[in-house]
């Protein structure tokens, strides 16, 4: 014979069916309520059948992902740096900087090149945007922004116009102005407006479409001149932090990385993910496209720089160094895509040879963090912008090839 | 200077993995064995044991991650400047001397990542604590932070004073040895989160992402965010893929076509215009000239995309097509780029446009699409949008790659391009390398008045916003 306990009981009209019952205390999403025992019975069932599909969807998910590496698995059969090894090697590098641009008073947070080879707009932590022709070191144009902490800008295909945004949450488009008398930011459009900062925008193939990544988890794509949002891209489940247009033919996609560690490949058109890849092991800061279109690279605080093939649809290589400690900020190809310029965080830029996968040369001479780094539209020079307020451009002058330095493996 | 807004007490091990590997580098190197050799330092009167010299911590970086000479300082500057590494004599500034210049390792009670974000209340005390122990040894800035600590956290000024006092009396009671390290750890740790005024903190982020992070975390795993990537899933094992070996022959052949046209990789002719200062290069290459380089005609027959993308290309197989009567082929395709990328007020204008000219029955330059994509995209028609003319777009560039493009490579006209096409001498070097050639500055592309490019819709050109 046991002990019987009884409950209490409370008598009232039910929380849900308002019938006049004996009650319970139930608790839902925090907050106390009196339910008759019929209804608490009801309303645990219910939640027991929505934790078992999320939990069967989970399940789902995870095994459709491991068949889908399986899939993927099953194509790799051989090492690209294995590839390479009839390639020759890289001759010794000397990289020297030609031009300083000096100027911000603050961060430089990204900067982009314009068609003509020489012009570069740079974005800063204080809200300056400034337009430079680099070649001469001259100053052309400068706008201060409304908001601190401008982590994008991009030159329009034209070279009439510059778009750029941060904290505000927007990115507006400046037309440039030789005209004295005109203010720049008297013309200024406000285009994309986004619930977070802007983190990356970028023309599309005219200056009439702008496509932008925000830290609200998406991307979008805008119409300058009414600010009309054509397309937006979810899916990204956390901050997005950069983008870049494929160089294909078709011109429909783009890839985008994100601090929930995945790139994909969206097309422009319906807004769908065409491909995700997730192998980093953090947030990813750069990504950036093989000349030919049918791979990307990407750079991230794992401190590794990483290249995905989109046709194999897989990673097929990894760039690191147990010496390369902090993350890679940005990252770009040469011409022909067998140089990878990689900026770090520990203030320094890496050159890897994309193809046999080893680090061809290290550049001092920031003193912060590189923040941005593009290469030239013709490849004659790069351009590296870093936290301690310069623009550094920089090109190579190669003496003869050599045999492969021991340790730069 | 404060960096920003606090950042939330979250996992900074988890936000700045460098921490966890620049850990990883310091604990290692204190191995017993296979670590940076270890000797006592003697400080005026002091011993202090486990102290190594600036140069031992370089060298044994250099032969671990086999460095150059100048990596190794730098990496060991780096873990310096962290505070995982600080000097014993000169605690003041955290710079690697890779002499013999005594330092040691920071505690892990004081890493970066263990006691973060540092508090204000803390660093308060720790000011405090140097005021009363010698009169006069803040620096300016130590004295203006603690004035200004003063002024906003008074209420908790009795407090303040009497840590600092109990932790003074607290560490008289230690050996000499142990209370200067005691101190030099401290100071270290408080050199690296709160900088003096012209050193950049090593700590500070960029907004935004500080939060996001771990904590942040996956907007809410919920089940429409599980069926997203279920259905991406099911989609993506229903592609066709590649074999590695073939998309890495692709990037082989790629780069061995494209080496010679990089001028990172194999330079340029006359000159890199950043080296010499001479835009001669530029000048050479603009988008319109009339005698392109040898370099450019052979990038025209790399693939369709290069010729189509170079304007004077373009122009020549414009050219080319009008001889073979298929020129409306190239401007319909113009005009739909200038669809896909134009503005979008213009998109039915310009729909309506293109229809007249290019695919009305009888239009004066009629393309010739099969049936069924004529079908497809009259049909669309009736609801114009910009993508509207993607099918027949496709059809008819596929038409011009597979069809005109290799016989304009075959044909007469661009072998004789490709003849009279020269290779530029190169500038011969400068023999006093110190005169510098004056740099000419070119005009704006934001002066010249837009180029109308030849478009069949007869419509304005992309990129009108001069102001």
């Amino acid at each position: 014979m046991c002990d019987q306990t009884f409950l209490a009981n409370v008598f009232g009209s039910c929380d849900k069916c308002f019938k006049q019952r004996a009650l319970r205390p139930v608790f839902k999403k925090s907050q106390q309520l009196s339910y008759c025992s019929t209804c608490a019975e009801i309303m645990a069932t219910e939640a027991l059948h929505e934790n078992e599909t999320l939990a069967s969807l989970k399940s789902e998910a995870e095994s459709l992902k491991g068949k889908l590496e399986e899939e993927r698995a099953k194509l790799h059969d051989v090492e690209l740096h294995q590839v390479a090894e009839r390639v020759e090697a890289l001759g010794q590098f000397v990289m020297k900087t030609r031009r300083t641009l000096k100027g911000h008073g603050n961060k430089v947070l990204c900067m982009d090149w314009c068609k003509d080879k020489r012009r570069i707009v740079s974005s800063s932590q204080d809200g300056k945007v400034i337009v430079w022709d680099s070649f001469t070191t001259n100053k052309e144009h400068a706008v201060t922004m409304p908001c601190t902490w401008v982590m994008a800008c991009a030159y329009a295909p034209s070279g009439c116009a510059i778009a750029c945004g941060g904290l505000d949450n927007k990115c507006s488009v400046y037309p440039l102005t030789f005209d004295k008398n005109e203010n720049m930011a008297a013309k200024k459009k406000s285009v994309a407006m986004h619930t977070n900062y802007l983190s990356a925008c970028s023309f599309t193939n005219s200056d009439m479409q702008i496509l932008t990544a925000s830290g609200d988890g998406t991307c979008a794509l805008w119409d300058v001149e009414s600010g009309q949002l054509l397309q937006s891209f979810h899916g990204h489940g956390a901050d997005v932090l950069c983008l870049d247009l494929a160089p294909s033919e078709t011109g429909n996609t783009f890839v985008s990385g994100g601090c929930d560690k995945k790139a994909m490949v969206w097309d422009m058109r319906s807004g769908q993910c065409v491909q995700a890849f997730e192998t980093h092991e953090s947030d990813i800061n750069s990504v950036r496209y093989y000349p030919s279109g049918d791979a990307f690279a990407s750079g991230s605080d794992d401190a590794t720089c990483r290249l995905y093939d989109l046709r194999a649809d897989r990673e097929v290589a990894i760039y690191s160094k147990e010496s390369i400690i902090f993350g890679a900020s940005s990252v770009d190809f040469s011409l022909s895509g067998r140089l990878l310029f990689a900026g770090y965080n520990d203030y320094t830029i890496n050159v890897w040879d994309v193809l046999k996968g080893s680090r061809v040369s290290i550049l001092f001479g920031h003193e912060n963090r590189v923040s941005t780094l593009r290469v030239s539209p013709d490849g004659t020079a790069f351009c590296s912008g870093s936290w301690d307020h310069t623009l550094r451009v920089r090109e190579v002058v190669f003496s003869f090839p050599v045999c492969e330095r021991r340790g730069e493996g | 200077m404060a960096a920003g807004p606090a950042p939330p007490p979250g996992r900074p091990r988890a936000q700045m993995p460098h921490l966890r590997k620049m850990e990883r580098v310091v604990v290692s190197m204190q191995d017993p064995d296979q670590g940076v050799k270890m000797r006592s330092q003697r400080l005026l009167v002091t011993v202090i044991p486990h102290a190594v010299t600036g140069s031992d911590v370089v060298q044994w970086l250099t032969q671990k991650f086999c460095l150059s000479e100048e990596e190794a300082r730098h990496l060991g500057a780096v873990l310096v400047q962290h505070g995982y590494i600080y000097p014993l004599r000169d605690p003041r500034s955290l710079v690697l001397r890779p002499d013999e210049t005594p330092y040691r390792f920071q505690t892990p009670y004081f890493w970066t990542s263990t006691l973060w974000p540092a508090a204000e209340l803390d660093y308060a005390i720790y000011l405090a604590k140097k005021n009363i122990r010698k009169q006069g040894t803040l620096v300016d800035y130590e004295k203006e932070c603690y004035d200004r600590l003063h002024t906003k956290i008074n209420h908790a000024w009795d407090l303040v004073l009497m840590q600092a006092r109990e932790q003074l009396r607290a560490a008289k009671q230690r050996r000499k040895g142990d209370r200067l390290v005691i101190a030099c750890q401290e100071q270290t740790y408080w050199l690296v989160n709160r900088p003096p005024p012209g050193v950049p903190s090593v700590l500070e982020q960029s907004p935004g992402r500080g939060s996001c992070a771990a904590s942040r975390v996956h907007m809410t795993k919920r089940a429409d965010f599980y069926k997203q990537e279920i259905e991406y899933c099911r989609r993506a094992l229903g592609r066709t893929r590649v074999k590695s070996s073939v998309c890495f022959e692709a990037y082989l052949s790629f780069c061995s076509q494209r080496g010679p046209h990089d001028p990172l990789v194999s330079g340029c002719l006359p000159s890199n215009p950043w080296i010499s200062d001479d835009d001669a290069y530029w000048v050479m290459n603009a988008p319109t000239v009339v005698a392109p380089t040898k370099l450019r005609v052979e990038r025209w027959g790399f693939s369709f995309r290069e010729l189509l993308e170079d304007p004077v290309g373009r122009a020549h197989f414009m050219d080319f097509l009008g001889k073979e009567f298929s020129g409306e082929n190239l401007s319909f395709w113009e005009a739909c780029e200038d669809l896909r990328y134009g503005a979008q007020a213009q998109v039915p204008t310009l729909v309506d446009a293109v229809y007249q000219q290019f695919l009305a029955p009888g239009a004066a330059r009629w393309v010739n699409i099969d049936s069924r994509t004529m079908e497809r995209t009259l049909e669309g028609l009736r609801q114009p949008h910009r993508y509207v003319l993607d099918d027949a777009q496709l059809h008819i560039y596929m038409l011009m790659k597979k069809d005109s493009y290799p016989r304009f490579l075959k044909s007469d006209m661009y072998k004789g391009l490709l003849a009279e096409a020269g290779i530029p001498l190169e500038t011969k070097k400068r023999v006093f390398p110190f005169s510098r050639r004056p740099r000419h500055s070119s005009p704006s592309p934001a002066l010249l008045p837009t180029p109308v490019e030849p478009t069949a819709a007869g419509g304005p050109g992309g990129g009108d916003g001069v102001a």
